[in-house]
């Protein structure tokens, strides 16, 4: 094992982390301001993902893909919010998961009613493919590399808008007494449909990222929309910080573990059950990681009283 | 007993969940009775759910977690006894089994040491967070149980023989179903004794107020861990049987499809209601096949009915025909 070996992987954990966070950022934002749980979405990254596949497909071009991901992302989430998800603010958690697990059953099979149930590919574009040389004489993908930045760039983005525009000051006055700024005159019911948009907006960027790597298929969210639980159940429900420190935690933890685990248990067993035994505890490692942490600190990393 | 509109519509559907398949049973219409079957088997993992959701207002969102795990006993002993190969030498020679009361023993046994372990973790919070953890445990085992080699993985497990029974002839649908029958009729009165005991008071006393149940001296979390315990091991008894009628397990049975799905039957019947379940899991049966038969994509009309349902018809079934009145007082 190389240390070139190590970087790469920790670079693969990072480009998870990433992904994780844009879409955990707009899971806990929904959850801090409205205070509302949402299992739909997962349907709002495949929405983004399939949106970018279909646009890709009729104009080659992969810069209108994601800006489509956006798009269409973001009007679904502002229907989605306009339809149903206003009217949950003021139920209990147990309606808005069943409205929300309502949700997902009408994207997905509307999904496969429109494009059927065969993946679709979205492909790197060719300024984005190959590897790129890092200092260090590691060979890493190009594209790969180009989704640690964007993540970056959203994260640098988001804290500024939370930190210093005036819809921000609003979001962070929404999370603190939503009460009291209607009665500023802030108009409420609008600034959650720009939230759950901005929200919906960068989950379906981070399908249609990751839909270039892997396939563009129906149920492509569930799995990212439970890791991006476990993100910010570790990080903290509500807050942006601790979705970026509970995703780069995962997103390390979940790749590292796959790769390393199975190495380590080789030390001391035989080959054939090393790699299964390891394995089948890489895949629970991150449930353990919250475990752990939970044992801790009961409201996450970076959590107030939710 | 008096006999409101909610203890006879109650009567009426454990009846008709009796007397259809009896009736499909002398028009000789196996799958009827294997439908039915299958409704009978679903509505006790929603009996199990509700326990916890309805009076404990627990919001689990990992209870396939035991349904699988049930369904993983019955699997593992029947593969073993099937292929005559011991499951454990030490400290006896146990070649697995396939008669049906030791795998029930076994899926309870196993799926309340799992709520166990789940519950006490997960009950150090609350709201949202118990919500999204018990999801995620529920995915963990999804996730082992694709990765466990041994027992089929991805694929799952077949077992060829339906395991027995003293007694009875499994294989003949119609006496299966008097199993999975009498099975949910126990529970249902199991719940109802329930809910009704000292226990099932301080539960439901500990959902609408925490700080006077602590107040009187007892403890919400030991309450609330007993009946997710006792939840989790009447879903695994369920995914026993659901194996058994499948001579299948997979892992999707873990999937928090599935916890979505148990807690789809408790919702569509009632929440709360003891009978909810019952009434939920055969309109999801009976919709899986009349809407099944017209569309492939049937279950975007089951998630439109339950977001009206969730919207504007909060007591579901039987509240929509019973009017609101609780059945755990």
């Amino acid at each position: 094992m190389t240390y070139i070996l190590v970087l790469e992987q920790i670079l693969n954990g990072l480009q998870l982390g990433m992904m994780l966070f844009l879409m955990a950022a707009g899971l806990t934002l929904v959850f801090g301001v409205m205070g509302l749980i949402n299992l739909a979405h997962g349907s709002l990254y495949m929405v983004g993902a399939f949106a970018a596949a279909a646009v890709a497909g009729w104009t080659g071009s992969f810069l209108l893909a994601l800006i489509a991901s956006l798009a269409a992302a973001a009007a679904a989430g502002a229907l989605m919010e306009l339809v149903v998800i206003r009217r949950l603010y003021r139920r209990d958690h147990l309606d808005q998961v069943l409205a929300t697990f309502a949700l997902i059953l009408i994207f997905s099979e509307g999904t496969r009613w429109l494009f059927g149930s065969f993946p679709l590919f979205l492909d790197v574009p060719s300024y984005l493919s190959g590897p790129v040389s890092l200092p260090g004489g590691i060979q890493y993908p190009l594209y790969r590399l180009t989704i640690i930045l964007i993540g970056l760039a959203v994260a640098a983005g988001l804290f500024l808008l939370i930190a210093r525009t005036r819809i921000g000051i609003q979001i962070r006055a929404g999370e603190a007494d939503r009460e009291m700024i209607a009665a500023l005159g802030v108009d409420i019911s609008k600034l959650y449909t720009v939230v759950f948009a901005l929200g919906a907006a960068l989950a379906g960027l981070a399908g249609a990222l990751v839909g270039a790597i892997q396939s563009v298929q129906v149920g492509m969210g569930e799995p990212v929309l439970i890791l991006a639980f476990v993100v910010i159940v570790i990080g903290g429900i509500g807050s942006i910080k601790g979705a970026l420190a509970g995703a780069l935690l995962v997103g390390m933890t979940d790749t590292l573990g796959g790769v390393f685990l199975p190495q380590l248990f080789a030390v001391f067993m035989d080959p054939a059950s090393a790699a299964s035994a390891g394995a089948s505890l890489a895949s629970m490692l991150i449930y353990i990681l919250m475990a752990a942490i939970l044992l801790v600190r009961p409201s996450g990393l970076y959590g107030g009283n939710a | 007993m008096m006999l409101t509109r909610e203890s006879l519509l109650n009567w009426a559907m454990i009846a008709a969940l009796l007397i259809v398949p009896l009736a499909a049973w002398s028009l000789d219409e196996p799958f009827i009775i294997t439908l039915a079957t299958k409704a009978a088997i679903l509505a006790l993992a929603g009996v199990g759910l509700n326990i916890a959701l309805g009076l404990g207002g627990l919001i689990s969102l990992g209870h396939a977690a035991f349904f699988g795990i049930g369904g993983y006993a019955m699997g593992i002993l029947a593969a073993h006894a099937q292929n005559y190969d011991p499951l454990f030498e030490w400290p006896f020679l146990f070649e697995g089994s396939n008669q049906m009361p030791l795998i029930w023993l076994v899926a309870v046994v196993f799926s309340a040491l799992a709520a166990l372990v789940i519950g006490a973790l997960s009950l150090r919070t609350s709201g949202v967070y118990f919500i999204m953890i018990t999801l995620a445990f529920g995915q963990m085992l999804y996730y082992f149980a694709i990765s466990w080699s041994a027992y089929g993985g991805e694929d799952g497990l077949s077992i060829w023989v339906r395991n027995e029974f003293p007694g009875l002839n499994t294989l003949d649908p119609i006496q299966f179903f008097t199993i999975a029958y009498v099975i949910l009729c126990l529970a249902l009165v199991f719940a109802s004794r329930l809910a009704r005991s000292p226990f099932g008071l301080a539960l439901a006393a500990a959902r609408q107020n925490e700080d006077r149940v602590q107040a009187v001296g007892l403890t919400p979390f030991t309450l609330r861990l007993t009946a997710f315990v006792i939840s989790g091991a009447i879903t695994g008894l369920a995914g026993a049987l659901f194996a058994d009628l499948n001579r299948f397990v997979s892992p999707t049975m873990l999937s928090w499809h599935t916890s979505g799905e148990i807690m789809i039957f408790v919702i569509l019947g009632g929440v709360g209601r003891l009978y909810g379940p019952v009434a939920g899991a055969a309109l999801y049966i009976l919709l899986e096949h009349l809407l099944g038969g017209i569309s492939d994509y049937w279950q975007i009309f089951l998630g439109v009915l339950l977001l009206l349902i969730v919207l504007f018809a909060r007591g579901g079934l039987i509240g929509a025909i019973a009017g609101r009145e609780k059945a755990h007082g």
